[in-house]
């Protein structure tokens, strides 16, 4: 896994409540079996119209963003669906950072897998910087995980919450499956003492 | 200390433990199916790493499989690479399969308690968000990602933070022609898509335990829809006789041993919870939903809502949202929306009783001649008693396609999908913009709703059908 570096960039104000993975990346893209090359198909039919040409009304294809690194959510982002593909399709777009109050937690644990960082701020913050990303697209947002800080350019700051692990996790790239092998004698264990019916 | 039943499983299950980490959680069963699993295998030879359990893990086709012409190679070539790819992989790491034409075959979560693979106690994943319907039977069943499959297939384990529990009890009883699927759309009603967010939820109270097998499957499966991370019902007399006999079961003497081990987990009486919400059963009415999620639903005797009726800012955009995208107008009666199409199906609602409940209201009927109508059972082995029983016949003489098992039309990954802009009575769980094709509405309700819509055309109330 990447480790996560600290971003400093744009943010692609996404204002809408309970996105589900569904439109992050719609059932029939699903069918390949490799792991990349998603992103072509991110928010698809929000992305398109009809006629298959972009749709100029969604925000992801308003050239003003086009340079964003950091989406900003309204709350339970990633609801639905526990597809992988979600994140995927989100980093290889280019964003491995997103702001919002809540996620949904298949959702959240599949970016940790994938070393993207789902921000949880109040809504009070995300409401600051959703507004301060919407008036400007200019507007930077830096996110140091290692502090667990947001920092906009206008000096508004918000901290976060994620456990040690993960963070630990992310910061340095670990295999999470590595990690746990290092249990394989205690897995071995409870098999003895737990017989399955 | 008093315990719940999730702390009881949990606990239990525990390998390893160390302040400020996920705990290790070992996992008692694994079910794959081929859209989440294809980049787990490929994860596994990359790092050269075996399966650790190919006894606790099963798979099967079920999301990308056509419901006809199964004696055919699937047509669209990239689901077969999908389909064929589980073969191999199967193949490779010594894992039980049951493919498109096995007797077995049908939604990993419908066939994993049909076979009695689903035991209370267990803890059970699958790279699916509805693997909370095992919770049915007291087990802990969730929905994990692609990378956590591999963990699972590496280690038989998972790191997990542990949740936190919520009881949703629903005293007294549910009025004729109110389901399972009703007291499920109450509660996301009621709580939110997000109201059980990093919650565990142990559906108890009178109109729990008068439920079916079926009927708490149903409700568990929907869980994740309200954000649970898992529903669970306590195992009772009714669950120890679903299993009873079901070929993955310890059999004779052996299960009346397994029966102390499930009863053991339920709820100690003086349990608590983070959480409690109450719904009272006979204030509910047959529930559908009008807009783009699952939470966005109403009674049949209700209209479609104003946006301006709700709260926040953020809701009142998404119901105006909604609304264009449904192609309704605020204000109209739910019972006069058209449909054009009814799928009777998925893990929701395809089981058994599911289609013996619809086939009583269709039975002597016909499809009303602007709607297509179709069935898709949940495995293979609900379509073989289906047709024991002659409830393919009643369906089809009233006009409804009789499909081959599989997901289908909940999701629209194989061929059965909406057209654009045409509006389903769906038995399904999602009712997501394009969820069921590119611009397909989707309207959830109960499988006798869904039923009767089809003779009907329009959505009617299920208490004032006049069974024949
Ligand atoms: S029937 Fe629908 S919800 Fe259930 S597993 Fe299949 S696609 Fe998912």
């Amino acid at each position: 896994m990447q480790p996560y570096n600290n971003v400093t960039g744009k943010a692609l104000p996404l204002e809408r409540a309970n996105v589900d993975t569904d439109q992050i990346i719609p059932a029939k893209y699903l069918k390949r079996i490799e792991r990349t090359g998603f992103g072509a198909f991110l928010f698809d039919s929000w992305r398109k119209l009809d006629s298959g040409k972009l749709n100029p009304d969604f925000i992801l294809n308003d050239p003003r963003y086009a340079e964003a690194t950091i989406i900003i959510t309204g709350p339970n982002f990633g609801s639905g669906s526990s597809r992988e593909h979600a994140p995927w399709a989100l980093e290889d777009y280019g964003f491995r950072t997103l702001i919002g109050s809540s996620f949904a937690d298949i959702f959240k644990n599949n970016c940790f897998q994938n070393g993207m960082l789902p921000v949880q701020l109040t809504d009070e913050a995300v409401k600051h910087f959703m507004e301060q990303a919407k008036a400007d697209p200019d507007y930077q947002i830096s996110v140091d995980l290692e502090r667990c800080l947001v920092t906009g350019a206008d000096e508004y700051t918000a901290e976060f919450e994620i456990d040690a692990f993960r963070r630990d996790c992310l910061l340095r790239g670990l295999d999470e499956i590595g990690l746990t092998l290092e249990y394989a004698d205690a897995i071995s264990e409870y098999e003895v003492g737990h017989p399955i019916t | 200390m008093p315990k719940n039943m999730f702390e009881k499983i949990w606990d239990h299950h525990v390998v390893a433990e160390k302040p400020g980490q996920p705990a290790v959680i070992y996992i008692d069963l694994h079910l794959v199916h081929e859209v989440t699993s294809p980049q787990a295998f490929d994860g596994l030879r990359m790092s050269k790493r075996e399966v650790r359990r190919p006894d606790l893990t099963i798979a099967t086709v079920d999301h990308n499989v056509p419901t006809t012409n199964r004696d055919m190679p699937i047509a669209d070539l990239i689901s077969r690479a999908q389909v064929e790819a589980l073969g191999h992989n199967v193949e490779e790491f010594g894992i039980t399969y049951f493919d498109m034409n096995s007797p077995n075959q049908g939604i990993v979560h419908v066939i994993g308690p049909e076979l009695g693979y689903t035991q209370p106690g267990k803890t059970i994943v699958c790279g699916d968000s509805h693997t909370s319907t095992h919770g049915a039977f007291g087990a802990l069943a969730f929905g994990i990602g692609t990378s956590e499959v591999e963990h699972v297939l590496a280690t038989q384990t998972l790191r997990q933070v542990k949740p936190k529990t919520m009881e949703i009890r629903i005293n007294g009883k549910l009025a004729i022609g109110v389901t399972a699927k009703d007291i499920i759309l109450a509660v996301i009603g009621k709580i939110g898509v997000g109201g059980a967010t990093g919650h565990v939820v142990e559906y108890t109270g009178e109109a729990i335990r008068d439920l079916s097998m079926e009927g708490r499957m149903t409700v568990c499966n929907m869980s994740i829809e309200a954000g649970a991370r898992a529903g669970m019902v306590a195992p009772d007399e009714k669950t120890i006789e679903y299993l009873r006999n079901r070929p993955k079961v310890p059999q004779g003497e052996d299960f009346e041993v397994a029966i102390g081990k499930w009863i053991s987990f339920k709820s100690d009486p003086a349990a608590t919870y983070d959480t409690l919400v109450q719904l009272e059963a006979s204030e509910l009415a047959p529930f559908v939903t009008w807009g783009t999620n699952p939470g966005m639903v109403v009674p049949v005797t209700e209209n479609v809502p104003h946006p301006n009726s709700f709260d926040s800012q953020v809701d009142k955009e998404a119901a105006e949202r909604a609304l264009q995208y449904m192609d309704l107008e605020a204000g109209k009666a739910v019972q006069d929306i058209n449909i054009d199409r009814v799928f009777i199906g998925s893990c929701t609602n395809s089981r058994i009783e599911d289609l013996r409940a619809a086939s009583e209201v269709v039975k002597g009927r016909s499809v009303n001649e602007k709607v297509m109508a179709m069935v898709v059972p949940g495995s293979t082995a609900i379509k073989a008693q289906a047709e024991l029983e002659g409830l393919d016949k009643i369906f089809v003489e009233a006009g409804f396609e009789w499909r081959d098992a599989g997901c289908s039309m909940c999701l629209g990954m194989n061929p059965d999908i909406l057209g654009p802009g045409e509006r389903c009575a769906s038995t399904s769980n999602r009712n997501f913009e394009g969820r069921q094709g590119p611009g397909g509405r989707t309207h959830l309700m109960s499988p006798e709703m869904a039923a009767a819509a089809a003779i009907q055309g329009h959505i009617v109330d299920i208490r004032d059908w006049n069974f024949s």
